[in-house]
Order: C-alpha cells, then sequence, then structure tokens
C-alpha cells in the first residue's frame, strides 16, 4: 500500500508523456481559438520588436555603427528573452489557470509546468526559423561549436524560467501578486542582458564585482551563447586568431557558460523544492 | 491456507484529521499589515474537515459515504484520491485510484468530445492504445455518436455529463471513486450508469460512492459509512447505515 498524492516531481513526468502530449495540444488550440492570424502572432510580435529597436537603438541611438550585421545580434537576443519571459509567465501561471483540474484529480502537479515550457518552446521555434533564414541571407557559416552554444543557451534558459516559475506558480497559488511580479521580472531581464547594448559597454561601466553578478545571470549567458551561435558566424571568418573574436565575446564566456548551467540547474532545484513545499495545500486553497 | 481468500486492504484511513483554511485575503499587501499588526490570526480561519477519521475498505467492497452537506464525505474522497493531503494521521492506498470527484473536471469547453475522450481518458490514467481500443464503446455508452465532432461548449448539459460519465466508467481503476454523479442525465441514462457500476462492482472493483440519493445507493453498496461534522459515527450494512442517518435527521 502507498500514501496516494506523492510523486517524485519532475523525475516522474515522462511516464505521462501522452497526458502531457495532449495538454500541450489543448494549450496551443485553447489559446488562438477565435483568432484569425492564430499561431501567426508568434512572428508579428517579434518582429515588431526587431522593427522597433532596430531603428529606436540601432539607428538612432547608433548602437549599431562599428558592428556588423546589428539586426542578428539584435534578434538573436530577443528571442531569447521572449522565450524565457513566455517560459516564466505561462509556468507562472500554469497551476492557477489549470485549477479545475489541480482540486479535482490527483495528477504530478508538475505536468502543468512542464506543458508549459513546451508550448513556448513551440512558439520559440518558429521564431529560430526565421533568425536562420536571415542569418544565412547575411553569410552565417557555422561550425559544430556554434551548434551547441545554440542549443546550450536554449538549455540555460529554459531551465532558468522554469526553475523561476515553479517557485512563482506555488506562490500565485497562494498571493495572486505574483504574476506581477513575474511582469516586473520580464521587464528588467530585457534590459540586464546584452540584448540592444554589448557587453562590453556594461564592462567598462561598473566595477569589477558587478560585472560577476551581471555575467552570473543565466540569461545573459544564454543570449551571449545565441550570439555566439548565431551573430559570430556571419561577421566572417576570423582570421586574426583570437584578437577579434574577444571583443564579440565577454572574456572567460566559455566558463561563464558552465557557470550560467549551474545556476539554471540550481533554480531548477529551488523551483522544485519551494514548489513540493506548497503543493499539498493546492487543492484546497484552488476549492 | 485460509487466508488466501481473505481479501487485501485497498483503502485505510488511520485517525486522519484534516483542517481547513478560510483565507480571508489573497493580497500580499493585507498579509504583510496584518502580521506586522499582530493580527495574524485574522488572515483565516481555521476549520477541522475531518476529525480522526478511521476505516479500512477491502478490496471488492462497494462502500457509501453518506451524511448531510459538509459533513467531510467529499474532502474523504479527495484524501482517498490524493488531491489532498491529511494534517496528521495517514491516509494509504492500493493499486490505481482514479475518480469522479467532479464529473468533467477534465473536460475543455472548446475541444471537440472527440478530442475530450482522449484527454479525459488520459488524466483518467489510461493509456492511447487502450483509449483507442475503448472509444467505441464509450461513445456507443454516451449516446451522441452524431456529436462527436462539435466542440463540448456547444453540448447540453446532460450531453456532457454522458460523455464525461462514459469515459470515467471505461477507466477501470482497481479503486473508483464516484461523487455525487448518479444523478446523471435521464431516467433511462441513469439506470444504465447504475448497471454499469453494477457490473464494474461485479467484476471486482472497489467502489467507493458519495451521493445523497440514498435508494440508489442501497441498490449498490453492502457498506455505508456515515459521516457527521468531520467523523465517521457509523459503520456497517448499508440499510442500518440509512437508517441512521435517517433517524438523526
Amino acid at each position: 500500500m502507498r500514501a496516494p498524492g506523492h510523486s517524485r516531481g519532475i523525475v516522474d513526468i515522462p511516464k505521462w508523456w501522452y497526458l502531457l502530449d495532449l495538454l500541450v495540444k489543448k494549450e496551443l488550440r485553447v489559446r488562438y481559438r477565435g483568432s484569425i492570424l492564430g499561431m501567426m502572432w508568434t512572428y508579428v510580435k517579434p518582429v515588431v520588436q526587431l522593427t522597433v529597436f532596430y531603428f529606436a537603438a540601432g539607428k538612432f541611438m547608433k548602437m549599431s555603427d562599428g558592428m556588423d550585421n546589428y539586426v542578428i545580434y539584435l534578434f538573436s537576443g530577443i528571442i531569447m528573452i521572449n522565450l524565457f519571459n513566455e517560459i516564466l509567465m505561462n509556468v507562472t501561471t500554469s497551476i492557477v489557470a489549470n485549477a479545475a483540474l489541480v482540486g479535482k484529480i490527483y495528477l504530478p502537479r508538475e505536468l502543468f509546468p512542464v506543458s508549459s515550457v513546451w508550448v513556448a518552446l513551440v512558439h520559440f521555434f518558429p521564431q529560430v526559423v526565421v533568425l536562420l533564414v536571415g542569418a544565412v541571407v547575411t553569410g552565417w557559416r557555422p561550425g559544430p561549436l556554434n551548434i551547441v552554444a545554440i542549443m546550450g543557451g536554449v538549455l540555460v534558459v529554459a531551465l532558468s524560467a522554469l526553475g523561476l516559475g515553479l517557485a512563482f506558480a506555488a506562490w500565485n497559488v497562494m498571493f495572486r501578486d505574483s504574476q506581477n511580479f513575474v511582469e516586473l521580472i520580464s521587464m528588467v531581464v530585457f534590459w540586464m542582458s546584452p540584448v540592444i547594448y554589448k557587453w562590453s559597454m556594461v564592462n567598462e561601466a561598473i566595477p569589477r564585482w558587478l560585472w560577476y553578478v551581471y555575467m552570473a545571470n543565466p540569461v545573459t549567458i544564454a543570449v551571449e551563447l545565441f550570439h555566439y551561435g548565431f551573430w559570430v558566424p556571419t561577421t566572417g571568418p576570423l582570421t586574426s586568431a583570437h584578437g577579434e573574436m574577444w571583443t564579440m565575446m565577454p572574456n572567460h564566456w566559455v566558463y561563464w557558460s558552465g557557470i550560467g548551467l549551474v545556476v539554471s540547474l540550481v533554480l531548477v532545484a529551488f523551483g522544485q523544492a519551494v514548489f513540493r513545499k506548497h503543493e499539498a495545500v493546492f487543492a484546497q486553497e484552488l476549492g | 491456507m485460509s487466508q488466501m481468500n481473505t481479501p487485501l486492504p485497498a483503502v485505510v484511513f488511520s485517525d486522519v484529521t484534516k483542517w481547513f483554511m478560510l483565507r480571508h485575503t489573497r493580497s500580499i499587501k493585507e498579509y504583510v499589515v496584518w502580521t506586522l499588526k499582530g493580527r495574524k490570526g485574522d488572515l483565516g480561519e481555521r476549520f477541522k474537515a475531518l476529525d480522526q477519521v478511521s476505516f479500512t475498505i477491502n478490496e471488492g467492497e462497494a462502500v457509501a459515504l453518506i451524511g448531510f452537506n459538509g459533513s467531510g464525505k467529499s474532502t474523504t474522497l479527495k484524501l482517498v484520491s490524493g488531491v489532498m493531503q491529511p494534517d496528521s494521521g495517514c491516509v494509504h492506498t492500493r493499486g490505481v485510484v482514479a475518480g469522479l470527484i467532479e464529473v468533467g473536471a477534465g473536460f475543455h469547453p472548446d475541444l471537440t468530445g472527440r478530442e475530450n475522450v482522449f484527454l479525459n481518458g488520459a488524466i483518467l490514467g489510461m493509456s492511447k492504445a487502450e483509449i483507442e481500443a475503448k472509444f467505441d464503446d464509450i461513445v456507443a455508452f454516451s449516446e451522441i455518436e452524431r456529436f462527436m465532432d462539435t466542440e463540448v461548449k456547444f453540448y447540453s448539459s446532460g450531453m456532457f455529463l454522458r460523455l464525461a460519465f462514459a469515459v470515467a466508467v471505461h477507466c477501470q481503476p482497481d479503486v473508483f471513486l464516484v461523487d455525487e454523479i448518479l444523478a446523471v442525465g435521464d431516467e433511462p441514462f441513469q439506470a444504465k450508469c447504475l448497471a454499469r457500476i453494477r457490473e464494474l462492482h461485479a467484476q471486482g472493483q472497489t467502489l467507493v460512492i458519495v451521493s445523497h440519493a440514498l435508494d440508489q445507493l442501497e441498490d449498490i453498496c453492502d457498506r455505508g459509512i456515515v459521516m457527521s461534522h468531520g467523523q465517521a459515527v457509523f459503520d456497517g450494512p448499508i440499510a442500518d447505515a440509512i437508517a441512521h442517518l435517517r433517524a438523526s435527521e
């Protein structure tokens, strides 16, 4: 015999693969009900963002001066931030949005956050395709390491957002203020990462210790990984060896990537711990 | 060995107590202000939904939980299903527990009947192959073949309940929980549901049923547990349990 209502958390999710798949399909169907453009909206938003920032930041603020293919630089950062924000918001609201199920039928509750991540990845994919087309047009010639960087960036951002989101999802059941906190985080994270500006501008402006804090942000390193994956290979062969390379990527970015991955795993462990601490009261809070 | 025939326990409650917190606020501002002012007690009221409830339900039994509104029946079912956790005491179950704590809890209005059958089947623990194998039976049972490709939001409430119930009675868990769903649809459909539940019971499925339809319960269950103010006040043959409940009116 066993005590009902206990799961091992995220580890148990693969056993529910089929349900997870159905939940994702449901979410995608429901989100675009009654909308004419449907999934097209996932293209419209980043393209508008790109246009606005390209002119406002790139041209008016002259951010693109002295930089090849600023559009690729900008867009790879934008879609990374969008992925982070979408996962974080989806996961945060996932438990309250599924209140009817959480309160009535026992399922491993991590199913809802994990399906939210999946939905966000489905939305993310077409944006990557757009970026890829742009990169190829501007002369993208990637090596294997660039591809690894792209995958690593997605992994780091997905884990970080899932981890934070799990904690906020649990708090959101108790206090709906969580959603507002998440909106704040979304706003701040955009400017806290080198999306429209270059890492070197931050490096010159802040003290050393603060630079370490800046680089420890997993979203920052994920954005840099995307720069390495999509933008760096469009800027031509690095014939003059490392000299040129170092100005494109922050110092020791490979080590920082490792730290970013560790930080994102810590965030998942933290989020899962908060989630498990509160999940016993989900049903009675949600009715 | 005579012990081979002794039924195994399927659901065991030992000294289960459950407190509910009736929260008065969902705002962090009030939470902080009240905590600082030393009025933390005002954040909510606690009341005991279950008070040291103990019982054992063996495999193959059909047990009715009866009692007036607010007596703790539904809370008991939620603890069996694992949706809620006890504050003290322990709950144990054997095998797969599935239930209808609420008919159609897993249904989504924007999906078609067909899609909802698959979604709800998976929620109740069925695999894709299982649902596919039983799909025709489920549809036939619901008697709404014509509307399977219509979105559920256009269903009448009766059609909705029929489909939801049809899925649930085909999921065949070891322990089947039923809450207030014997009042499904019109009379012929109700009779069909009752027949199906009896059939499941005959096949050896353990049933735990919450209902106010006492006559129907007498028909299906062997045993009744009477709940009152969070306590199990009577546990015995169904006829006696119903008599006990009626006497306390």
